[in-house]
């Protein structure tokens, strides 16, 4: 009796695992469909916010930010508790200047040549633009020479 | 109401709808951040043996491999069944700036003529899409987060951090937008 018992049990945490893996897969989903209606995945988009032409990007971002900062202060004054009752972390960032900047200049010189961020390339690559899976692999080299000069660059 | 879906969504929908994605998964117990997936992806193939910076357990984020999987999916959704063929509507300043540039506007998200598997094979397409795929990669974990991580999650908390790193994007962007692409399109 006590193998099935454990393969019973075995099947239900396979099931568990990938309803609480759905659940991001939606939100997935409803985000690419957002980056994709907001038009914020477009390489033009980039070009217009960076050349100061058009508010649309700085409407997206700011007004995200703006609903973002009220749900973080919300969540900190209420002290609100996630799905499973834990206490919800407010991500904190640690303190540094050289890498933010460093980092964050070279990070912007790819944002506006490929007009994508981490998340659009993904988007875009669901947009039916394939040659963004270059993009990607160039992406996820770039992140390996990182770990690997890690140590040598001013942080 | 699939007509009004069907068309671009303003500024004013889409940000908060981004803060909401954001929210939910602070309520789901974790932090909105797309760029930490590279490094997850680094480690699945083995970086970890070589490399300290990838020797973690990347099983914990499997939830994140699930979002950007999904964010493929929406993307395809949004692209094929909820919109029309209307161009995008660039102002013109813009178009005429990149006209210049020699770049047309295409009507659709990215460049075709640039953003394309041909134009690999030529000095400014592979500049563009090799070179500028491998500073997103690097600049983003040398600067701990992208524009969700910083620029959405960081800033909405407040963190010292996170506007210095979109300072930084701002730097990098404004300089390759008006002084290095100039040159590159012009290879």
């Amino acid at each position: 009796m006590a193998p099935k018992v454990l393969e019973k049990k075995k099947t239900s945490t396979v099931n568990q695992q990938l309803l609480k893996g759905t659940k991001f897969v939606v939100l997935g989903i409803l985000f690419g469909i957002i980056m994709t209606k907001s038009e914020a995945v477009s390489w033009y988009r980039i070009q217009e916010m960076f050349r100061f032409q058009s508010f649309h990007m700085y409407g997206i971002i700011g007004s995200a930010l703006g609903l973002g900062v009220i749900i973080m202060q919300f969540i900190k004054r209420r002290a609100l508790i996630d799905y499973s009752g834990q206490p919800i972390n407010l991500p904190t960032k640690p303190k540094g200047f050289t890498n933010y900047i460093l980092g964050g200049t070279i990070f912007g010189l790819g944002w506006a040549l490929t007009g994508a961020c981490p998340g659009p390339v993904f988007v875009l690559i669901g947009n039916g633009f394939t040659v963004f899976l270059v993009v990607l692999a160039s992406a996820v080299l770039g992140t390996f020479v990182y770990g690997v000069l890690r140590n040598k660059l001013p942080h | 109401m699939i007509d009004l879906i069907k068309q671009p969504w303003p500024w004013y929908v889409s940000g908060p709808l981004i803060a909401l994605v954001m929210g939910t998964l602070l309520y789901f117990g974790k932090t909105f951040g797309v760029s930490s997936n590279l490094r997850t992806m680094c480690s699945i193939m083995g970086a970890g043996k070589k490399v300290e910076f990838f020797n973690f357990n990347w099983k914990e984020n499997i939830w994140n491999l699930l979002f950007i999987f999904g964010s493929v999916i929406g993307g395809f959704i949004g692209h094929f069944f909820l919109s029309t063929s209307e161009p995008v509507a660039i102002s013109t300043e813009t178009v005429q700036d990149l006209a210049g540039l020699g770049i047309a506007n295409s009507g659709t998200y990215v460049p075709t003529d640039l953003f394309s598997w041909s134009s690999l094979f030529t000095l400014k397409g592979a500049i563009m899409l090799i070179g500028g795929g491998f500073l997103i990669g690097f600049g983003t974990r040398y600067a701990g987060g992208c524009t969700s991580g910083h620029a959405i999650t960081g800033l909405s908390n407040l963190q010292l951090p996170s506007l210095i790193a979109v300072v930084g994007f701002f730097i990098g962007g404004l300089l390759m937008t008006h002084i290095l692409m100039p040159i590159i399109l012009s290879l």
